[in-house]
């Protein structure tokens, strides 16, 4: 991202977006003639650089402009799913035509995004994608299957990994597409998990067509890119594990475009609304242990005290990383464990949660304490070690990266046609 | 006193860390080591007394009002994870921790003089709170300080005493007859009727007497006050400072053992790059790095003022407890059977480990008083 010429502070700016909101911001704008104004006056997206919608503002700058629009209840540029996980992998590897078709619907939230890239005999090993791109004329035929999709059933876009060589190594074989996903050759179908959520979808390729101009990348560079993807991903799952919860601020969106922004919400949020059980809810434990009387027993009162122990030092040592990097001190260890760290939150939560609920445990919906939320926490966490990297790719990369520890002698670098795969 | 816990030490408290460091390592190796935890006194004099002299040591959390250096208890703490690190045996425990804890807790000013003589270096203290039943469940103690002409009679048995049977001056905790709060009273270990046995330990590096008080002459310093406040907060300061030793000890042990798994070759590879060996050593780093946040963020949290730090102070013993354990026993785990010789250094910490893991209240101890901290305080985490 682009770094302006000169930096301004962090009154400056508030005075700016303030001065900005006081003379724009209308809740009952339509929603999206208002997120166009956000595009066109760089504030929808000010971590943005200045030539696509943005103000180049370091993560500082826009802290200060999220406060203004919480302060007065201003719709932002749409954020959730998928979408800004295409958009930084758009600005850093995409053409001026690719930012200029999909940047902006980005922003106004006409648009919805999904990432292809897992599939049922990749999951871990993600670069070992089986769906194939073949070039014919001046079109890529896709074909092929994905898994583990969130909102591929409403997203117009995908973001797409496919095999282009069979004869390069593993790595080197992939190229990475943008894939229209309303069209006869793609069939999306939900995908029921054990919770009873369906959050997640299949999609069959077959014949798809993606124009040549849609390749992100050169064709062999897929993988790159797709790291890219991913890295933004994990910072965003490090920001949400971090904590930083919007306070919603009733009294505030009572416009006819939180109305409209709602309504947005329920289809693009309804997949994650039960990440939080996921997580293991820490922040029921004590309230749930007291209000049964189950903080008596001297069990209960040992294991509630280690999750709360571990779930404040989780925090704590996110927060130690933060306040090193700040310091320009070099980076430890701290800033690598956190997802590593959530899982261990997560299963002793739902060891707590248990032994709280007691016999309540084995019941479901309605007659689970506070009306299925245990129930959802019990069947969620195992999720949690699996999804956006296992907990054994999150020690191999702890050891690998952070500890220099030496990698496994490897059994996949030759021609991809040859490996043994599932 | 108030303010916020930081999340990074400053440039000054990192400085001090680098000299410290610097001073241990070339004076206490693990042959030095060795050598002073076999000898009698079990500390090495000389080397307290330049401690004192070039590092002003031993009152780096006293006040400059009464002699020392005047830092906080982050301070402390920084020096104490570089104690744990190396296993120096030192004074710093028993007089620096334990005693300037009580001391400043209980007697401000009635102690002051006992402060200053800390922190010249020159004078040895030991805290004898402890006794044979119960932890630090202060209701259960009975030592008795008898009031009569003018002075107090002291008798009862303390157990687990730190430098018990090194210092010159104990701090004892005792049982007024007529006052219902427990006290805190001075009694010179060349008293008559101070019988003092040093206990055989598990961990030579750390020494510990049993002390027998029959009519010894104490005086009086002051009191733990409403609650036990002043033992409770002894305790806290105490705990915090033990949680940051053991997150010394830990981060050496994993840094050894991380270095062993690269040297060492099995089946033509170095077993570092085994993925059975790389997953243990991430849970194990992980381990301690939560224990190494909580026991910086208790230590902030001291200093800080906040109000809410036996919860902290428990917290940090419990999981440092766990986690130096953890550490201490993946260390000889990986080091296969050379990690059990006497020759190879690691049990050094695995005693350290074992012998921390129940000092000052068992991990299952500290997370009972988590809870009750919780309960008092009627607050959510």
């Amino acid at each position: 991202m682009s770094t302006p010429v000169t930096t301004p502070d962090q009154d400056s700016v508030r005075q700016e977006v303030r001065s900005w909101l006081e003379a724009n911001w209308d809740a009952d704008t339509p929603l999206i003639a208002w997120r166009n104004k956000l595009v066109d006056s760089g504030w929808g997206m000010p971590e943005w650089p200045e030539a696509w919608h943005g103000r180049g503002y370091s993560a500082e700058l826009v802290r200060v402009v999220e406060q203004e629009f919480g302060r007065v209840g201003a719709v932002t540029g749409a954020k959730a799913g998928i979408r800004l996980l295409a958009a930084a992998t758009l600005l850093e590897h995409g053409t001026d035509a690719h930012k200029r078709t999909w940047l902006r619907r980005i922003i106004t939230g006409e648009d919805t995004w999904c990432q292809l890239f897992s599939e049922p005999g990749s999951g871990s090993d993600l670069a070992g994608a089986t769906t194939r791109a073949d070039l014919r004329g001046d079109e890529w035929i896709i074909n092929g299957q994905k898994v583990w999709t969130t909102s591929a059933h409403h997203a117009n876009w995908g973001l797409l990994l496919a095999r282009t060589d069979w004869d390069a190594p593993k790595h080197k074989g992939l190229t990475f597409f943008v894939i229209n996903m309303h069209q006869p050759g793609v069939v999306v179908q939900p995908l029921r998990q054990m919770n009873g959520h369906a959050s997640f979808n299949q999609v069959f390729i077959t014949d798809a067509v993606v124009p040549r101009e849609y390749q992100v990348g050169q064709v062999g560079n897929g993988w790159a890119v797709a790291m890219t993807t991913l890295a933004h991903e994990r910072r965003r799952a490090d920001g949400l594990r971090s904590g930083s919860s919007d306070v919603d601020r009733g009294s505030l969106r009572r416009g006819r475009i939180h109305a409209e922004e709602d309504a947005e919400n329920l289809t693009v949020l309804a997949p994650y609304t039960w990440y939080p059980q996921r997580a293991g809810r820490t922040d029921l434990a004590l309230p749930q242990a007291v209000a049964g009387g189950r903080i008596a027993d001297p069990v209960v009162r040992q294991e509630l005290a280690r999750l709360l122990a571990m779930s404040s030092t989780a925090e704590w040592t996110a927060r130690r990383a933060r306040a090193a990097q700040q310091a320009g001190k070099p980076q430890g260890p701290e800033g690598s464990l956190g997802k590593l760290v959530a899982s261990h939150v997560a299963r002793q939560a739902q060891k707590v949660h248990t032994l709280i609920a007691d016999g309540d445990s084995m019941l479901a919906g309605a007659d689970s304490p506070l009306q299925g939320i245990i129930a959802e926490i019990l069947l969620s966490v195992p999720a949690v070690s699996i999804a956006g990297g296992t907990d054994e790719i999150q020690r191999n990369i702890i050891a690998e990266r952070v500890l220099d520890m030496p990698k496994e002698p490897r059994f996949d670098d030759g021609p991809f046609r040859d490996i043994p795969r599932n | 006193m108030s303010g916020t816990v930081t999340f990074v030490h400053t440039q000054e408290q990192t400085l001090f860390r680098d000299s410290l460091r610097r001073f241990l390592d070339a004076t206490s190796p693990t042959t030095r080591v060795r050598q002073v935890m076999e000898s009698e006194s079990g500390f090495d004099a000389d080397l307290w007394k330049r401690m004192g002299d070039e590092l002003a040591l031993p009152g780096i959390g006293i006040a400059e009002t009464d002699g020392g250096a005047g830092f906080g208890w982050t301070e402390v703490c920084i020096a104490m994870e570089e104690f744990g690190r190396t296993l120096c045996p030192s004074p710093f425990m028993a007089s620096s921790v334990l005693s300037m804890a009580a001391l400043s807790t209980m007697a401000p000013a009635t102690g002051a003089a006992l402060l200053s003589s800390i922190a010249s270096g020159t004078h040895h203290c030991a805290l004898a709170a402890q006794e044979l039943h119960g932890q630090w469940d202060f209701a259960d103690w009975q030592c008795t300080a008898i009031e009569k002409d003018g002075t107090f009679r002291l008798d009862g048995v303390k157990h687990l005493v730190v430098d018990g049977a090194q210092a010159q001056t104990l701090l004892v905790v005792a049982r007024r007859a007529d006052q219902p709060t427990l006290a805190l009273f001075e009694v010179e270990t060349s008293t008559a009727g101070v019988d003092r046995r040093p206990l055989k330990v598990i961990d030579p590096t750390r020494r510990l007497a049993q002390v027998t008080l029959k009519g010894a002459q104490g005086r009086l310093l002051g009191t733990t006050g409403k609650d036990n406040a002043g033992l409770e907060r002894t305790l806290d300061l105490a705990s915090i400072a033990l949680a940051n030793e053991m997150v010394g000890g830990m981060g050496r042990l994993f840094a050894d053992t991380l270095a062993y798994t690269r040297l060492r070759v099995q089946f033509g590879r170095n077993i570092a790059s085994f993925q059975a060996i790389k997953h243990r050593m991430a849970e194990l780093l992980i381990q301690v790095e939560l224990a190494r946040s909580a026991a910086y963020y208790a230590a902030s949290a001291a200093d800080a003022g906040l109000n809410n730090l036996s919860y902290l102070a428990s917290l940090a013993k419990s999981l440092a407890s766990d986690a130096y354990l953890l550490a201490a026993q993946e260390a000889i785990q990986l080091h296969g059977g050379i990690g059990f010789t006497w020759d190879n250094d690691t049990h050094l910490w695995f005693k350290r480990a074992k012998s921390s893991e129940v000092f000052l209240g068992t991990p299952a101890w500290h997370r009972e008083r988590m809870i009750r901290a919780l309960e008092r305080s009627g607050a959510n985490t």
